[in-house]
């Protein structure tokens, strides 16, 4: 659905994109992970036909960006990081202008329109003026926006930036309708761990170059070459993490209130023959686990300690 | 309702609605109407009762100065007017960081920009109708004609026009409204006062030289009657009186009988009218990005590489 090859976009001497290559299938939500500045927007920005890349190509559906804008646009909801709303507007006035704009019949967004604000939850808002909504009702009234010609693709420039955890809830709601109405979407998010469930791929991009992409749990198991054990004892915690530091395959040990977190470069069977010496040595185990990495891990593991998202 | 469904764009119906939900809109004919209403009797007021002591009753004569007094002031409220509601209309938008969104829409780019330069004619020539009372007290006194007073509100349309084609431009040009602004007014300033004064100074070069040199009995007309052509405020005269424009070609003394080679006012729409049409198409071009065709090598049947530097937005 969207394929993009040797992508490159140049200000002046600053390279905002190196070299990107990207394919992602119908029906795949894409997670785009990366610090502030390393283009990300850039990306979406081009697959908007709002940007004219230097060189390569980005096509959505078989139509190419540079070429075929108008087809593009026929095909994307575009979302973008910052946006602004007509204040002056009414919540129905606002959305019929972007459908009339988008040459739906005007009948037709009579009936459109309800079944929008009904997805995004904004039906009691129907007669209220944008100017009157909070920043997460905003933000619904713009996807629902980007929704109103039914578009194959969605482009989602940090959809829950800025938003409270109840609004960010209720976005990752209303995009996981969205994954299950079979929508290609690309999203770039701080919340990407929370949209673990629903991603399907991600792609790392740093200082314009994409570092990792794929599928979330091989990117992670690529990864975890140095896994991270937590350990809880009954008593004698402190000698037991002086006595692990002299392991084999253990790299590093700390511990707080809540464990020892040992980090260990074996595998599944050195794992367990460290708990086998760990009872033999006559320690009482609560619990012995591998503690979980998220994205953000994986992101941070990644970008080796880059910007934070 | 069909017939506004088929001609009202949805940029042009949501510019329209945004703009008369405004106080700013209401406010801003409010003050327009009160100065040149303002003018108008103060106008009345220094004729009928300072300059001829009061004894004097206003005539005909005082009814034509009072509207080329009340003309020039519209059209100077109007260079005030028209950079101030167009040089902010795509720079707005993208100040409001709503630009974006209307772009990725299926508008096409004339469409976007034609709709705001004619929703912000549209509150102009609002403004400008509704000044029609004013100028109704002219009419009490008479010394004008009718076909005249369409004239002048032709001649406005048409300044509200270039002024607005050249906000819209800077607009699409400039990222922020305030340089937008200030550069619409500053080329504004040189179509209203450089020109003035560019014709005066080269006029009185060309005087002299014709004075100080042997006589000459051929063309007693002079080139530097087109820069006069180039002022809308020229241009308005040559509106009212038609010997107007014979009168800025001619040097002095020369031969009355010759006829001016172009009304001001006839120079002043063609010469402007390329820079409105220029204006618009730039602003069109420019507002969103413009990708190169592709051209396909013959040896190969490969698509060309594509390199673009088109603008961004």
């Amino acid at each position: 659905m969207i394929d993009i090859q040797h992508l490159s976009k140049r200000y002046g001497n600053f390279d905002a994109l190196k070299d990107i290559n990207l394919f992602i299938p119908e029906g795949t939500v894409f997670g785009f992970v990366g610090p502030n500045g390393a283009g990300k927007s850039t990306t979406m920005s081009i697959l908007a036909t709002l940007m004219l890349p230097t060189s390569g190509v980005a096509k959505v559906d078989g139509f190419d960006v540079t070429q075929h804008p108008k087809e593009v646009r026929k095909r994307i909801g575009y979302m973008p990081d910052f946006f602004g709303v007509y204040d002056q507007l009414k919540t129905t006035e606002y959305l019929h202008f972007y459908g009339a704009s988008y040459n739906i019949p005007r009948s037709e967004r009579e009936q459109l329109i309800p079944q929008l604000l009904e997805l995004v939850n904004l039906s009691d808002k129907s007669d209220v003026y944008v100017d009157g909504l909070s920043r997460g009702m905003k933000q619904r009234l713009c996807l629902a926006r980007c929704l109103i010609h039914d578009p194959k693709v969605l482009i989602l420039d940090e959809p829950a930036s800025g938003l409270d955890p109840r609004a960010r809830i209720e976005m990752r709601e209303i995009l996981k309708e969205l994954k299950q109405m079979g929508k290609t979407i690309i999203i770039s998010s701080h919340i990407l761990p929370e949209l673990a469930e629903m991603v399907d791929e991600i792609g790392v991009i740093e200082h314009g170059e994409m570092v990792a992409q794929g599928r979330v749990s091989d990117i992670q198991a690529r990864l975890r070459v140095k896994k991270v054990l937590h350990i809880r004892v009954m008593d004698r915690e402190e000698e037991l993490a002086a006595r692990l530091q002299d392991e084999a395959m253990v790299s590093a040990v700390l511990s707080d209130n809540t464990g020892i977190h040992v980090h260990f470069s074996g595998g599944d069977v050195e794992q367990v023959q460290l708990l086998q010496n760990i009872i033999s040595w006559g320690y009482a185990v609560i619990s012995y686990h591998e503690a979980q990495t998220n994205l953000e891990d994986v992101f941070l593991e990644i970008t080796k300690g880059g910007a934070a998202v | 309702m069909n017939w506004s469904r088929k001609w009202i764009n949805p940029v042009l119906d949501k510019e329209f609605r945004l703009r008369m939900r405004t106080p700013r809109s209401a406010f801003s004919l409010l003050a327009y109407i009160l100065v040149l209403g303002l003018i108008a009797l103060g106008f009345i007021y220094i004729t009928l009762y300072l300059g001829n002591q009061g004894n004097q009753p206003f005539n005909s004569s005082a009814g034509r100065m009072m509207f080329y007094v009340l003309s020039f002031a519209q059209l100077i409220l109007i260079a005030f007017m028209a950079p101030a509601l167009t040089a902010g209309v795509i720079s707005g938008e993208r100040e409001k960081q709503t630009l974006s969104m209307l772009l990725t829409t299926q508008q096409s780019s004339a469409t976007i920009i034609l709709s705001k330069l004619f929703s912000s004619l549209s509150f102009m020539t609002l403004i400008i109708v509704a000044t029609l009372p004013i100028y109704s007290i002219v009419f009490l006194y008479g010394g004008i004609s009718l076909k005249q007073m369409i004239f002048i509100f032709l001649f406005y349309l048409f300044v509200m026009l270039l002024l607005g084609a050249l906000g819209v431009l800077f607009s699409t040009l400039f990222k922020r409204t305030m340089i937008s602004v200030i550069v619409t007014y500053g080329v504004g300033l040189c179509i209203f006062l450089l020109t003035g004064i560019l014709y005066l100074f080269a006029m009185s070069i060309v005087q002299r030289s014709y004075y100080s040199g042997p006589p000459t009995t051929g063309t007693t007309y002079s080139w530097v009657g087109y820069i006069l052509g180039l002022n809308p405020a020229g241009a308005l005269i040559s509106l009212f009186e038609p010997s107007f424009s014979k009168q800025a070609f001619l040097l002095q003394n020369g031969n009355l009988s010759s006829d001016a080679p172009i009304q001001l006012w006839q120079e002043f729409v063609l010469v402007y009218s390329v820079v409105i049409i220029a204006a618009l198409w730039i602003s069109i071009r420019r507002i969103r990005p413009v990708a190169r065709r592709k051209h396909s090598h013959p040896e190969n049947g490969l698509p060309g590489v594509k390199t673009s530097t088109g603008a961004h937005s």
